[in-house]
């Protein structure tokens, strides 16, 4: 019996069939995958999670005070000064665990926003910034070898984004800070410092910022309301936005506990309690109902945007003009190899110069070289020339050392015969002598 | 609780700081970071589940069954009979076959690969080409789909997560086309080998087999699942040591009830004794099943994610550095 029952239900839940055209099917008993959840949980743990809040806000309205308060450690060190001439963003990581749950989380500070007397480019930094944590996990995305189940992820998660408590209106430089931030990031507005605003001036500031930014077309973060079980709680605070907060890291006694609180001469405004401010509500919605949906919103709508426009804009398209759809490897294939075509090009071109060049500085070499043939002939005509003179020269002084060796000889002879005859001629030899003497003078002037 | 911390970069490390619980009250330590589990928790189970399961392994080894009994359901129509008229394919076809099946609030779209035609004909040269090409298609729809420019929100997973090798109880050793399958998918895809129908060996034969096949399994240098490369801890590795011991799991499936012992078991009646599916002592199924499902569910879907899909689009980016378009597939998707 039972099991014919059991057959006319599988055959009644054949005929209806669920999304994607695969159809429902009973199960007979227990199989054992509703652990799912549980096992892909416990990955994630062991993993860790990342979770990376922005602050902007002015100097000095409790942005590092109320990350202390909210995760109840000591962050920072001491107050930034008032003097930045540029915003520049500092970014902090540390790593925090709870029970087993451990949790990277990285607060990154503007300094220097809202000091400079002109502050027209303040949000730029910003705006920077966030791109070049996209760009940085969109780089990781594409490249060939990745790792990204063990990338850092860094995008920012949540802006905080600090209003001034003047208890009249917003800013324009908040204006325009966060209409070019919700595009890019989840903005998260609160008003700092809220124990100086009154109840009463409290509601109608709030009710004035959401009307401006709600005719200013900024998108600030609404927490999501449609999964049932948070739904109420969601919607609710959603009503409550933007929170007013007071942060505070001293602990004063109030009754027998330890609370958080400011301590004023008029009395003492406690940050945890919900009547005095928004700061419980606060801790709820970004950490304890909604820390994983802003991460997702973080990857599916912001980064994709990011991606898409970033994609575009290096000439991808999805589409051409006759709507075929392109895929992003053909179009990337094309490029490619247009870019390969222009390598080539380029290539070719500089191999010309190349060939160019050598051939003009042989050209100037081969002419140097004639040159130096030239002047090596000339040079040596030159010395054959003085080598020729000076042999006739030679032969010419030669010539004459023979003729004086000669008439030496003779004259010696003479001499001889001189002795031999006489003494008288003595003197004649003498003068024979002399006049030999005078010639062999003359001749030797003669040579030199 | 308590609540540790450590500054990156710095080099100063502070002392833990310790939370003071006053009877009763909130701790003042606690902030809440610790939700951030049930929070993902219901998020998937919003988005369920897809698995993919492939089964390869000559005709009349029980796949279908063995399916049908995992997951406690019909999700696979052929063990209804094999029909006298239905002839065996010529070559490898590849059906799959997609069903939604719910536990605990939890959805999972199961679909199921079956291979007719493995292994069936006298020539079986290639016959793991067919498969191959359907797991690499599947990876490759995967590729295009997250290389878009506008992406969908949830891109289509039908990659084959797992694929259950279906090794013929002979008692003797793997069979030369076991060893070239495993071989050259086992890069691809995440491999458990299993010893079908194990009812025909007695428990000594069941050891005896199972040892010469992992020992072969060795010697081939097959790396079936889960991959000892893989683990990423110690706690993982002793974990998966355990069950690579145990490894290829002797199963028995069935999707008849039998009264023993005054309950109602999964089980074969035969002329001398009721085998019974969930025994531990009759089967390891039991085994097979809490380790696929109950353990390491997850675990398949990730190493496919983060690194067989990523050796795959590695590959393919590298191919004279760009893509090529495939060529038509030749897969059915029948939706009996």
């Amino acid at each position: 019996m039972n099991s014919v029952i059991y057959h006319i239900c599988t055959w009644w839940l054949v005929t209806v069939s669920t999304g994607e055209g695969a159809r429902a099917v009973p199960l007979a008993g227990h199989v054992g995958f509703d652990s799912m959840p549980d096992q892909l949980v416990n990955k994630s743990v062991n993993h860790g999670f990342c979770f990376n809040i922005l602050c902007v806000g002015e100097t000095g309205l409790g942005k590092s005070t109320l990350m202390d308060t909210l995760f109840n450690t000591k962050f920072e060190g001491e107050p930034t000064q008032h003097n930045q001439p540029g915003v520049t963003l500092k970014s902090n990581t540390y790593e925090l665990q709870e029970s087993n749950v451990r949790l990277k989380l990285t607060v990154v500070n503007t300094v220097g926003f809202g000091d400079q007397i002109n502050k027209e480019d303040s949000y730029k930094s910003i705006v920077e910034f966030i791109d070049a944590q996209f760009e940085a996990y969109l780089q990781e995305e594409l490249k060939i070898k990745r790792t990204l189940h063990s990338y850092h992820d860094t995008r920012i998660h949540a802006c905080l984004y600090f209003i001034a408590p003047t208890g009249h209106s917003l800013k324009s430089l908040d204006l325009v800070t966060m209409k070019k931030l919700d595009s890019k990031v989840n903005i998260i507005p609160i008003i700092a410092k809220s124990d100086a605003i009154s109840k009463s001036e409290l509601a109608k500031f709030k009710i004035k910022i959401t009307s401006e930014l709600v005719s200013n077309g900024v998108q600030i973060y609404q927490f999501p309301t449609d999964d049932e079980s948070v739904a109420e709680i969601n919607s609710t605070m959603n009503s409550h936005l933007p929170f007013a907060v007071v942060g505070s890291t001293e602990e004063v006694k109030i009754g027998n506990k330890m609370v958080k609180a400011r301590q004023y001469p008029w009395g003492t405004v406690q940050v945890e309690n919900e009547n005095h401010c928004d700061f419980v509500k606060l801790r709820e919605m970004l950490i304890r109902v909604n820390m994983e949906d802003l991460r997702e919103q973080t990857h599916t709508r912001h980064y994709e945007l990011y991606r898409r426009c970033k994609l575009e804009e290096m000439g991808f398209k999805d589409t051409d003009p006759d709507s075929k759809p392109f895929s992003l490897q053909e179009t990337y294939e094309a490029k490619r190899n247009e870019f390969m075509g222009e390598l080539q090009k380029k290539e070719e071109e500089m191999r010309q110069m190349f060939v160019q060049r050598v051939k003009e500085k042989e050209a100037e070499l081969k002419e140097a070289e004639k040159e130096l043939h030239e002047k090596f002939d000339r040079l040596k005509k030159l010395h054959q020339d003085e080598k020729k003179k000076l042999e006739e020269k030679k032969k010419t002084l030669d010539d004459e050392l023979n003729m004086f060796k000669q008439k030496k000889t003779a004259a010696e002879l003479l001499q001889n015969q001189a002795q031999q005859a006489g003494g008288s001629t003595t003197l004649k030899r003498d003068k024979e002598r002399k006049k030999n003497k005078e010639h062999m003078c003359t001749w030797i002037l003669l040579l030199l | 609780n308590f609540l540790t911390k450590t500054i990156l970069g710095k080099l100063d490390i502070e002392k833990c700081l310790t939370s003071v619980s006053t009877g009763g009250s909130t701790l003042l330590g606690y902030i809440g970071i610790d939700t951030i589990i049930e929070q993902m928790r219901k998020k998937t189970m919003k988005t369920g589940f897809d698995f993919n399961i492939m089964v390869v392994g000559h005709s009349g080894l029980g796949k279908s069954t063995l399916v049908n009994t995992l997951f406690k359901s019909q999700v696979s129509r052929r063990s209804a009979g094999w029909a006298r008229d239905e002839k065996i394919p010529k070559t490898v076809e590849i059906k799959s076959v997609s069903h939604v099946i719910e536990e605990g609030g939890v959805k999972m779209k199961l679909t199921l690969v079956d291979t007719p035609g493995f292994g069936d004909q006298i020539n079986n040269d290639n016959c793991w080409e067919p498969i191959s090409k359907f797991i690499n298609e599947q990876y490759e729809k995967f590729l295009k789909e997250e290389v878009n420019i506008t992406r969908k929100k949830r891109i289509p997973d039908t990659r084959v997560h797992c694929c259950l090798y279906f090794i013929s109880p002979t008692g003797h050793s793997l069979r030369q086309l076991d060893i070239e399958f495993m071989k050259r998918l086992s890069h691809s895809v995440n491999i458990i080998p299993i010893i079908a129908k194990a009812d025909t060996m007695t428990t000594e034969e069941r050891q005896e087999f199972k040892q010469r096949v992992r020992k072969e399994l060795e010697m081939s240098g097959i790396e079936f699942y889960p991959q000892k490369e893989f683990d990423d801890d110690m706690e993982d590795k002793s974990d998966n040591d355990k069950i690579r011991e145990a490894m290829p799991f002797a199963v028995v499936g069935s999707d008849k009830e039998y009264q023993v012992n005054g309950k109602r078991v999964l089980g074969r009646k035969t002329a001398w004794g009721v085998v019974e599916v969930e025994n531990p002592n009759h089967c390891e199924f039991a085994q097979l099943r809490d380790f696929l499902i109950r353990s390491h569910l997850q675990d398949l879907k990730e190493v496919t994610h983060n690194i067989h899909y990523e050796t795959y689009r590695a590959k393919r980016l590298n191919e004279n550095g760009g893509l090529h378009p495939i060529s038509s597939s030749d897969t059915q998707e029948s939706n009996l």
